[in-house]
C-alpha cells in the first residue's frame, strides 16, 4: 500500500511540473485586457521581454501557492527583462485586489475572461502558464502547479547575465 | 483580589465570544478548504456514465455546476445550470435558492472541475449543503484534474456562453 502510494505521489508530481507541449512554438497571441486599476494592458506591450502569463484565480489552491514565488522572481529578474502577467480568472474583482494586496503583488494582474481563455485553447483548470520569449513565441504552457525550482532554472538559461 | 479575577474571566469569556462570532461570519467561510475526499464514493459519478446518461434518452438528472462563471461560459455541460462557486457564501445562496423549491427527490449532479479533485474549494461544500437540505438522488462528477481534461479532451458533450 505504501509503495502504491508513493508511486502515485511521485507520478503525480512529475506530471505536475512537466510542461504540457500543446501550443508552443506558436505565436502568443495578444490581447488587451484591464488592469486592477481598470487601464489596458496589451501583451504585445512586453515585447523584448521574456513573459511569464499566469492564469490563476483566488479560488485556487494551487494558483495561490504559486504568486508569491512570481512576485519575488518579478523583483529578482526583472531588470533582466523578465515581466510576470497575472489574468485572474475570477468572476469578480475585489477578491483579486484583496488577493494582490495580502500578498504584495509586484506585477500587473488584470482580469480575464472566457474570450481570452478561449484564445489561450481553453483555460478549463487551473493554474495555466505560458512561458513568452522576447520575440512573443510560446516556449512552454504548464497545467497544473508548476515545479518552481525547475521553472526558476529554466528563467535564468533564458535570461541575459545581469549587468554589473 | 477575587473581584479583579472574576473580571479577567469575564473579559477572557468575552473575547472567546467575540472571536466564536467572528469566526462563523460568511467572510471566514472562503477560507475553510472542505477536501472533495469527503464526499462518500456511493455518492460519486464518473465522466464517462454522466456522458452516456447524456446520449441515451433516459430521463436527465439537473446538472448543476458550482465553480467560476468564467470557466462555466467557456465550456460547461449541455443543459447543466451555473449555480456557483460555494465556496463562497454567494455561491451557497445560489444554489440554495435554485433547489429550494425542488422535491427531494428530484435527480442532482454537481460538478465544477476548477481544479484538481483534492483542491477544488467548491464541490464538497456543496454536496454537503444537498446532502443535509434532504436531497436523496445526489450525485457528484468525479473530476480527477479538471473539467479541460477530463471532459472537454474526452470529447464529451460540451456547450459554450453564460
Amino acid at each position: 500500500m505504501k509503495s502504491r502510494n508513493l508511486f502515485l505521489a511521485t507520478a503525480m508530481l512529475f506530471t505536475a511540473s512537466m510542461p504540457v507541449p500543446a501550443q508552443t512554438h506558436k505565436t502568443a497571441p495578444d490581447f488587451t485586457a484591464r488592469s486592477l486599476e481598470d487601464k489596458p494592458i496589451h501583451l504585445s506591450d512586453y515585447r523584448g521581454k521574456l513573459v511569464l502569463l499566469n492564469f490563476w484565480a483566488t479560488w485556487c489552491g494551487p494558483c495561490i501557492s504559486e504568486i508569491p514565488r512570481f512576485s519575488t522572481w518579478q523583483t529578482k529578474f526583472g531588470p533582466q527583462g523578465f515581466q510576470v502577467l497575472g489574468v485572474s480568472m475570477d468572476d469578480d474583482k475585489p477578491p483579486v485586489q484583496k488577493t494582490a494586496l495580502k500578498y504584495h503583488l509586484t506585477y500587473p494582474i488584470m482580469m480575464g475572461d472566457e474570450h481570452l481563455g478561449e484564445l489561450y485553447g481553453g483555460i478549463l483548470g487551473l493554474p495555466i502558464t505560458y512561458l513568452i520569449s522576447p520575440q512573443g513565441k510560446i516556449l512552454a504552457r504548464y497545467q497544473g502547479e508548476t515545479n518552481l525550482d525547475q521553472l526558476e532554472k529554466r528563467l535564468a538559461t533564458l535570461l541575459p547575465p545581469k549587468k554589473p | 483580589m477575587k473581584s479583579l479575577a472574576a473580571a479577567a474571566h469575564r473579559h477572557l469569556l468575552f473575547l472567546a465570544a467575540l472571536m466564536t462570532l467572528a469566526l462563523a461570519h460568511p467572510a471566514f467561510a472562503q477560507s475553510e478548504h472542505i477536501p472533495a475526499s469527503s464526499i462518500p464514493t456511493a455518492d460519486l459519478i464518473q465522466p464517462a456514465d454522466l456522458a452516456a446518461t447524456l446520449q441515451s434518452t433516459s430521463p436527465k438528472p439537473l446538472i448543476l455546476q458550482v465553480g467560476s462563471h468564467v470557466l462555466f461560459a467557456e465550456a460547461h455541460i449541455p443543459g447543466s445550470e451555473y449555480a456557483g462557486p460555494t465556496n463562497q457564501p454567494t455561491g451557497i445562496q445560489i444554489l440554495k435558492d435554485r433547489t429550494a423549491v425542488l422535491p427531494k427527490d428530484t435527480p442532482i449532479v454537481l460538478y465544477c472541475g476548477c481544479c484538481p479533485w483534492e483542491r477544488c474549494p467548491n464541490i464538497a461544500p456543496a454536496y454537503n449543503l444537498l446532502h443535509a437540505a434532504g436531497f436523496t438522488h445526489l450525485k457528484v462528477l468525479y473530476i480527477a484534474d479538471n473539467f479541460g481534461t477530463d471532459w472537454v479532451a474526452k470529447k464529451y458533450p460540451v456547450a459554450k456562453g453564460r
